[in-house]
């Protein structure tokens, strides 16, 4: 702590020295229902290494079940009511849009200080009136929904985390209003069968689904338009249901295009023929700004078996069923449709822990509180900043990349032919050296060496085809006996050693003696003591 | 004693050492096939000391052997195998050249004609497998032991050296066949010492994690150098014991070379990454990769339930087996699946990390090979990647240009999170950098193996040890 010295230097030099530690501010949301907080203790702890100063609202994380206590456990101040905290803050942290506060007779937009900085789920293309007012603060506001969906803006993509969030919760949802256990059984008192449900689009939330759905115990099915997701579907334990039609529905960031009428009219009668036979349906189909596409029909609701379910994530972009109401669960014919969109929000706890992680890695990103900066050369930076001091930027340039989370793990192009394949030429010249060698030696050789090249060869491809059978485990030992077998050169020192210890051949043999003894019995003995390593 | 009783005896050691290897096939019959060796041994060591004569120099020769071999092979740490068995091969290929100078001097067989020049032919080429297997092997323990500078040391104009070389080993070959009584030690101590230098150039040029392959090769050499032995002796037990570790040694090669994607000749050329003078460009900043703590490490492992350990030369070097065996020992007893995957190269000589983990008390059947154990990557919750870098490398696979593309490579990164532990982002020894430690499932955890490894150990063990102490008091 005797760094403390330094700041108060740099304050008496030059007032506002950058070594001031900013100030972050987390309000408590007031959208209707919201639950989730930009922040958490944990969360929060985090942004202090990063060197700032942590101010939340009161009661700011109440809903999701972390006191102001906790916050003020972890070193942050807690402030009485949102205008002052707004005041106060050079950055604010938010999940919901700022909007109209009714308590106040204010827009929450309207308290940001120019120079201070607004993080926050903005939509900006469906929010274009809140986008004028925030441009007229003269600040920078960063989209957590425009974060770029490339491999490296993947901790701070938010919309991924809140998808997983939300799939898993479509689950829970499904399995709440679902009168059947998910998991077959066999009891005393009767069988029950296993749950089937059809997800559709294996995007995060479709993939976090499946392995929630599978976790219970159901038989899922999965369908996609982007065949790359298919072996994703399969290592999750579900099975990929295939039209057979070829059409590659990848789009750019990770989401699918719109396909043809006739891919279209397949997908449907799939759908209509899978309605009848599965008990829950998982709608998550999006394409990045449009309505979401329509893909259950009134008709196939109603040819869903009585007791059934669609759960319907795309409730907040028009819907991918027919009936959806957006926030409600309604029921059709004996068939409960939930339209809930405020997923996330029933997960808070869980769902501001990611969140607040998300924008932790974002701050990091921006410099942390000593080197923060807004650097718009920075891709992933310049595709989230929505208004830069007072002025909207539109969309970025689209970049090629297309590595979005969903499909990241296709397979990688099949690796180059081994460098040392050798050309055909190669081989023949190879080839017939060897049958010259053979020649000449059939020609030339005395008969003796020809005994000789025998057993070599056959010894050669003998030891050749043993050896292939040694488990690589095994390789280590294999060359110390190789080592100890190879000593068997003692036989040609034994040989040249006579009863004259003066002659040069008996030192000479004396020499070679010794050296294969060492290999011997150095060879067999460190050989045994790692075989007797191995062990179950 | 007949000569045909000798020529029997021979015919049984030569089947003992096949069963002996053969017998290293699998771990269950290993134990047996080296005491099928030791038997083979004994066989044609009896067999032979009846033919010959001046007893008490063969006993005094043959105890100091004993006596050096068993305190070397005691006291050897598993680590430094590679040295070991680098010295070995090195003392068979000295065994070959002093037997090949014996048998010239030695005057007893009168032979004629063609059967005499190809007797100097088999002396010549004898002196020459030996002295490159004894020097570039003592250049390999060097190597090893850091004594010599492990990266690959290449002298200019190397190749032209290499080849006056070998002519002039070749011109010296003519003088030697001519030369009568022992005029012809002159030729074949310049063919000696030409051979030296020679094997040291060679093995100079091959850098650090080459040395596998070079050690399987100068084993290979080691059986030549025997095998050729036996031609001068008109033995066939020599013969035969040569050809099958000759073959072993080449096989050996071959798998290591595999293993890297490149061909014999491009090992022996040397200077892996000289080619490729731009290593390519950087993966990755160091801020895009992330650094993780023991506490996070031991929470992963705890929440794992499937556990792949890839170590790598790193491991060794820090000498962290032990402690990653207990690991491996507590997370089994809480009923985790951990299993280890061992690239074929990985290490400094083939086999290398089974015999650590083997005597870090790993059973063997949780210790698979790539191949075995690369499909299960997508299933698998954590992966600890121990000191291993290239041979965990994505761009082996994903960049066709760069110089390890089409190495088979450990794919890690399919796992749900991959745990790195490694002292800094550096490329490993291809000098290329790894995107692998950039991806968002990768985690950094920077330091020495040993220490980051421990640490993980200790916190392990800390929150394990509290359940089974209630559970013990209220068994009491």
């Amino acid at each position: 702590m005797t760094l403390t010295v330094s700041p108060t230097v740099a304050t008496d030099l030059a007032p506002e020295a950058a070594s001031r530690a900013l100030k972050v501010g987390i309000p408590k949301e007031i959208f209707a229902g919201e639950r989730r907080v930009a922040a958490t203790p944990d969360t929060a702890k985090k942004l202090q290494k990063l060197g700032f100063e942590i101010f939340l609202e009161t009661q700011a994380g109440a809903a999701a079940s972390f006191s102001d206590r906790a916050y003020e456990q972890v070193g942050c101040h807690i402030l009485p009511d949102a205008p002052s905290l707004w005041q106060t803050v050079d950055i604010v942290l938010k999940v919901r849009p700022p909007q109209w506060y009714a308590e106040f007779e204010a827009h929450e937009a309207d308290w940001l200080q120019p120079d201070s900085t607004l993080v926050s789920f903005i939509w900006p293309t469906q929010n274009g009136e809140l986008m004028e007012r925030l441009a007229q603060r003269g600040s920078t506001v960063l989209a957590m929904d425009a974060v770029p969906r490339i491999s490296r803006a993947q901790k701070l993509d938010a919309l991924s985390s809140m998808a997983n969030i939300a799939g898993y919760r479509a689950v829970i949802e499904a399995a709440n209003q679902f009168g059947r256990c998910f998991t077959g059984q066999i009891t005393a008192a009767g069988k029950t069968p296993p749950a089937k449900i059809l997800i559709i689009g294996a995007g995060v939330a479709g993939l976090a689904a499946i392995g929630a759905a599978r976790g219970l115990g159901a038989i899922v099915k999965a369908f996609d338009t982007r065949p790359a997701v298919k072996e994703q579907v399969q290592s999750m334990g579900a099975e990929f249901l295939e039209l057979h039609f070829q059409e590659d529905g990848t789009g750019t960031g990770g989401y699918a295009k719109v396909m043809s009428q006739a891919f279209i009219a397949a997908e449907m009668a799939l759908f209509a023929q899978q309605a009848q036979e599965v008990d829950i349906i998982i709608t998550t189909a999006l394409i990045p700004g449009k309505p979401a596409p329509l893909l259950i029909t009134r008709d196939m609701v109603e040819t869903m078996k009585p007791g059934s379910v669609v759960v319907d994530l795309a409730a907040e972009q028009g819907g991918n069923c027919e009936v959806t109401q957006p926030g409600e669960i309604i029921t059709h014919q004996g068939v409960t449709i939930i339209g809930l969109t405020d997923l996330p929000s029933r997960m808070a706890a869980q769902a501001s822990q990611l969140y607040g992680n998300n924008l932790y890695h974002l701050l990091s990103d921006l410099g942390g509180s000593q080197h923060f900066e807004v650097n718009l050369e920075d891709e992933v930076i310049r595709g989230t900043t929505v208004i830069y001091q007072g002025q909207i930027l539109g969309p970025p340039p689209q970049s090629e990349a297309t590595a979005p989370a969903a499909t990241e793990t296709v397979t990688p192009p099949t690796a180059p032919a081994p460098a040392h394949s050798r050309g055909l030429g190669g081989r023949v010249l190879g080839l017939l050296t060897l049958a010259l060698i053979f020649v000449a030696l059939g020609l030339w050789a005395p008969e003796s060496f020809l005994t000789h090249f025998t057993v070599f060869v056959l010894a050669s491809f003998l030891g050749w085809k043993v050896i292939w059978d040694v488990t690589p485990a095994l390789h280590t030992p294999l060359m110390s006996v190789t080592n100890a077998i190879s000593g068997i050169i003692i036989i040609g020192g034994m040989l040249q050693i006579s009863g004259d210890l003066t002659a040069p051949t008996t030192m000479l043999g004396a020499l070679a003696l010794f050296l294969g003894t060492v290999n011997i019995a150095g060879g067999f003995m460190v050989s045994q003591r790692m075989l007797n390593m191995f062990h179950r | 004693m007949s000569n045909n009783l000798v020529t029997v005896a021979y015919i049984a050691a030569s089947v003992l050492f096949i069963l002996s290897l053969s017998g290293l096939s699998h771990q269950d019959t290993a134990k047996r096939g080296n005491w099928l060796g030791m038997l083979g041994m004994a066989i044609a060591f009896l067999a032979t000391a009846l033919l010959c004569q001046g007893y008490p120099i063969q006993a005094s020769a043959i105890g100091l052997g004993l006596f050096v071999g068993v305190v070397a092979a005691a006291r050897v740490a598993m680590t430094a195998m590679p040295e070991m068995v680098a010295f070995l091969n090195s003392f068979v290929g000295l065994a070959a050249v002093l037997v090949g100078f014996a048998e010239y001097l030695q005057p007893s067989t009168a032979l004629g004609g063609m059967d005499a020049t190809l007797h100097r032919i088999e002396i010549y080429a004898g002196v020459f497998i030996g002295m490159v297997t004894f020097t570039g092997s003592m250049v390999a323990v060097g190597k090893l032991q850091a004594i010599l500078p492990s990266r690959s040391v290449l002298l200019p104009a190397r190749h032209i050296l290499t080849i006056a070389m070998l002519v002039a080993m070749v011109a010296f070959a003519f003088p030697f066949l001519s030369a009568t009584g022992s005029e012809g030690l002159v030729p074949l101590g310049v063919l000696t010492t030409l051979a030296g230098i020679f094997g040291i150039v060679i093995v100079m040029a091959i850098g650090g994690a080459d040395m596998a392959v070079v050690i399987s090769l100068l084993n290979s050499y080691s059986g030549l150098a025997s095998a050729a032995a036996g031609f001068m002796l008109n033995n066939d037990l020599l013969i035969i014991t040569g050809a099958l570790v000759g073959s072993s040694g080449a096989i050996l090669s071959y798998i290591m070379c595999k293993g890297m994607n490149r061909s014999f000749i491009n090992v022996l050329l040397g200077g892996f990454g000289e080619g490729a003078s731009n290593p390519g460009q950087r993966a990755g900043s160091a801020e895009q990769a992330t650094a993780t703590n023991a506490s996070e490490v031991v929470d992963l492992l705890e929440a794992a339930q499937s556990v792949v350990i890839v170590p790598g030369y790193g491991m060794a070097v820090a000498q962290a087996q032990h402690a990653v065996a207990e690991i491996t020992q507590i997370l089994r007893t809480q009923g985790k699946q951990v299993r280890f995957g061992i690239h074929p190269v990985a290490g400094r000589m083939p086999g290398h990390m089974n015999v650590l983990l083997a005597e870090a008390n790993v059973p063997y059947d949780i210790v698979l090979e790539m191949d075995e154990i690369n499909d299960d990557f997508p299933k698998t919750d954590v992966v600890l990647v121990i000191g291993a870098n290239d041979t965990v490398n994505p761009i082996a696979q994903e960049d066709p240009t760069s110089p390890i593309a089409g190495m088979p490579v450990m794919e890690v990164w399919r796992a749900e999170t991959v745990v790195v532990v490694k002292r800094s982002l550096s490329p490993g020894y291809a000098g290329v950098d790894n995107p692998l430690f950039y991806r968002d499932n990768t985690l950094m955890f920077f330091g020495d193996a040993k220490a980051n490894i421990n640490g993980v150990l200790a916190q392990l063990s800390d929150q394990v040890g509290r359940p089974v102490a209630t559970a013990a008091l209220s068994a009491a």
